[in-house]
């Protein structure tokens, strides 16, 4: 198990203060000037040295996308921070802006030195509410401590200021959540060009995740070695992990990467319920990952490279657990409902198919189907799957898949069972 | 996507109150000039707390004023983010209850019952008094505590069915509950207390300052930077790759691969180069190179058992034939299968049902083109020097 003093959230659940004389207390804003005096490559080096890798889902190496920032330019360059926290079983960002905020903060300052930006906007998810509060004010005490603003303590002029959506899953995409930000609805935008080039008004922009950029200021005081020592090679660190679901005690935790899925239930969520052997499957990453039946499960590591050999994904680390009282089908059906929702309406095979799948499932899930319906069902989520601007499709189609590929057994049993209980009514 | 629609009925005018109009014009200086724009979400979201809970069509219209903005662009936020309420909802309490599948497992059905029993039956309907209205939203973002509903701007966590009815009692009353857990946890800490985060001494600032030693020490002990070793710059470098393009690999998973050809800057990797590259990582040549895990999922219908074909790592003699010949086959697939190592038609005349595929799988997205398009038997025309009139190839008969 990971040791408290390795733990870089250290007021994740709220219990100390968590103003900026708490956060000092706890060691956020410490030495921060020395570390932005090392320069920028400096960090940026230090960072792809830890191995750290994105937090948003996509797992992408934070300190690599940062190097993509042009290092002169005429334009302004933007630090856009993603707290539009909504993936289905996901709530980490939330806990840390509205317990934990100065380390974001003190995160996005070094970040944006370290991409030569002076702005920072952070977008909130609308329905984050006292979240976005929190954030607010955790941000002014730290302009009244001058250690942001025009002429802070730290020698670099940064602004950082709170942006909200207002209830779209969508803008949680990096593209859709600039368009957003520019005040428009949020449709994702055709890439190239990337934001590196032209994301926030036209200027170059790189968007993160919360807790991508809250573990930055950990990172480079313990030293880059130090994050890289935990955790496994390629899946370096600590992770928040969100535990939701069939567990006695669901809990926000932050542990080791790679910690096996069984030990993390056990030790922190009071197990299963009903016991390890209770369990039907997990979803490991969210809503967008496919799930892992319980067979698979009894040496899971949590952590991208493991997660990707059982063809399902570490995303969020958002882990909805199931035991055997659950309705596998139900729950996709009620995932494929999600995803018609959110659709922005931009491409056609998101916005026809999501709505088609739903319907699919839930027919699927009352047994009112057909079994070659089974085999189209998978050939139109991979006609979905690729085809679209952003990844909502694939993340969309991933679930139906999932669930094809491991429970197809129970749809035909559940098939069968509603043409008999039907020939019995019909007779 | 939802069909949302503006209330028949509207207010003749809605204007800010003078805080929240100072409030706004403090908002929008957020923005660069010019880009006040930016601004129309929050505005729109005060004045949907101004105006009771909903946004009003001439609310929508003073916003766009306000930002000189389009009225229509105005419309398309209101109707596009789904936190603006269109219709009037409940004066004491507008229940958003999360009903995705983590609160679902955890029993958000119950909560919905309540609703309709206590509420409305239909969702954004007000309740008989006028009081009260509800509607099923996606996820909250608050999973650890599912079930829970948004009451206004806070969050009540942890329900069961009676719990929610004591809390709709309390609204009801004037009294509401304190938000958060309803079982009284804090946060999303465990239930009967934390499991992490006991060590005293992350608490007492003992550790602040700790870690600047190794700086000190790294710093004392630096010794004059080695010059860069004179064979770097005859090393072959490899091209430099556009960022943009770099980020789309990375999201195809070709880390280590963008990692070996450097990053900032550089001009653009030519578009063919790039599909080369993609197709050669998702067919597993490249070393290191992983695929998002659908990608490099085995086919789950059909019964054959895919196999490698025979691949060219470059054409024979150096010439490759022209694959666009083949009915079907465009430039940019043709530099894909290039990539795989197909050079030439008698190539993919030799192809078995198992190497189709193999192939099929490593193109994604391809699955029955092969056949349906007839490749093989064009290919083993073209391969006899069979040549098609146009240079698109001929369409197959039958």
């Amino acid at each position: 198990m990971l040791a408290d003093k390795d733990r870089i959230f250290r007021n994740i659940y709220g219990f100390h203060d968590s103003g900026l004389k708490g956060a000092i207390r706890r060691g956020a804003w410490d030495g921060t000037k020395l570390l932005i005096d090392k320069g920028h490559d400096w960090i940026i080096n230090e960072v792809k040295a830890s191995g750290l890798r994105g937090r948003g889902g996509a797992g992408f190496p934070t300190g690599l996308k940062w190097s993509f920032m042009p290092k002169a330019d005429a334009r302004p360059s933007y630090l856009v921070i993603n707290a539009d926290e909504s993936e289905p079983g996901s709530c980490k960002d939330r806990e840390i802006l509205r317990h934990d905020a100065h380390l974001l903060i003190e995160g996005a300052l070094i970040a944006s030195y370290a991409m030569r930006a002076h702005t920072s906007y952070i977008y909130v998810r609308g329905e984050y509410i006292r979240e976005r509060e929190a954030l607010q004010r955790a941000i002014d005490e730290a302009y009244a401590a001058k250690l942001i603003g025009k002429g802070n303590v730290h020698g670099w002029d940064f602004d950082c200021f709170v942006h909200h959506g207002a209830g779209a899953y969508i803008c949680g995409e990096e593209t859709a959540l600039l368009e957003s930000l520019e005040g428009k609805k949020g449709q994702p935008r055709l890439k190239p060009p990337f934001p590196a080039n032209v994301g926030l008004y036209g200027a170059p922009t790189t968007i993160n995740n919360v807790e991508s950029i809250a573990v930055v200021p950990d990172i480079l005081r313990r030293g880059a070695t130090w994050f890289a020592s935990l955790g496994k090679p390629n899946n370096t660190g600590t992770k928040l992990f969100q535990i939701s679901g069939h567990v006695e005690k669901p809990c926000v935790v932050e542990e080791e990467m790679g910690i096996p899925l069984r030990e993390l239930l056990e030790r922190h969520c009071g197990g299963v319920r009903g016991g390890w052997d209770n369990l039907l499957a997990v979803i490991p990453g969210g809503s967008s990952v496919p799930l892992v039946p319980a067979h698979m499960c009894d040496d899971l590591g949590m952590d991208f490279d493991s997660l990707s050999k059982v063809k399902s994904g570490l995303g969020t680390a958002a882990i909805i657990v199931m035991d055997k009282s659950a309705d596998p089908i139900k729950a996709i059906a009620r995932i494929s409902y999600f995803y018609k929702h959110e659709s922005c309406g931009q491409c056609t095979p998101c916005r026809e198919g999501t709505g088609w799948m739903w319907r699919v499932l839930e027919r699927m899930a009352e047994g009112r189907a057909e079994k070659r319906e089974i085999d189209l069902l998978f050939e139109v989520s991979k006609q979905v799957e690729g085809h679209t601007i952003c990844a909502l499709g694939d993340a969309a189609a991933w679930p139906v898949q999932g669930l094809i590929r491991h429970f197809r057994p129970l749809i035909e049993e559940r098939i069968d069972q509603y043409a008999r209980s039907h020939q019995q009514a019909a007779e | 996507m939802a069909v949302r629609r503006l209330d028949p009925e509207q207010p003749p005018r809605f204007d800010f109150t003078p805080e929240n109009a100072a409030w706004a014009q403090a908002t929008i200086a957020n923005y660069p000039p010019g880009k006040q724009a930016s601004a129309v979400i929050p505005l729109l979201w005060r004045a949907q707390e101004q105006n009771g809970g909903w946004t009003s069509e001439p609310a929508m219209r003073v916003i766009a004023d306000m930002l000189g903005m389009a009225y229509i662009r105005v419309y398309e936020i209101a109707t596009f983010y789904t936190m603006f309420q269109l219709s009037p909802v409940g004066k004491v309490a507008h229940v958003q209850v999360c009903g995705t599948t983590p609160c679902m497992l955890r029993g958000s059905g119950a909560l919905i019952e309540v609703c309709k029993n206590r509420i409305a039956e239909q969702s954004h309907e007000l309740s008989a008094d006028g009081k009260f209205s509800w509607e099923e939203v996606e996820c909250l973002g608050s999973c650890a505590n599912a079930p829970m509903v948004e009451i206004w701007s806070d969050t009540y966590e942890d329900l069961t069915a009676e719990s929610f009815s004591a809390l709709l009692d309390g609204f009801a009353k004037g009294k509401p509950p304190k938000p958060g857990s309803q079982t009284g946890r804090t946060a999303s800490c465990p239930a009967g207390g934390p499991t992490t985060l006991t060590d005293p001494t992350l608490y007492d600032g003992s550790g602040v300052g700790a870690w600047q030693k190794r700086f000190m020490e790294a710093a004392a002990t630096a010794a004059p930077a080695p010059a860069a070793p004179p064979s770097a710059a005859a090393a072959p470098k490899p091209p430099q790759i556009n960022p943009g393009v770099a980020a789309l690999i990375a999201n195809s998973g070709l880390v280590p691969e963008l990692q070996a050809r450097g990053s900032a800057g550089g001009a653009a990797m030519p578009v063919k180069d790039l599909e080369a590259l993609k197709a050669q990582a998702k067919a597993g040549l490249l070393p290191g190179a992983q695929m998002p895990p659908i990608a490099a999922a085995p086919p789950a219908s059909g019964d054959v058992v895919p196999e490698k074909p025979t691949l060219l790592a470059a054409p024979r003699d150096g010439k490759a034939d022209e694959l666009g010949l083949i009915w079907g086959v465009a430039d940019k697939l043709e530099a894909k299968m290039n990539a795989l190592g197909v050079w030439h038609f008698d190539q993919i005349a030799a192809w078995t049902p198992a190497h189709v595929a193999w192939f099929e799988h490593a193109m994604e997205g391809f699955k029955g083109r092969i056949a349906r398009d007839k490749w093989i038997e064009q290919c083993k025309k073209l391969a006899a020097g069979w040549r098609p009139e146009g240079s698109v190839g001929e369409r197959p008969k039958g």
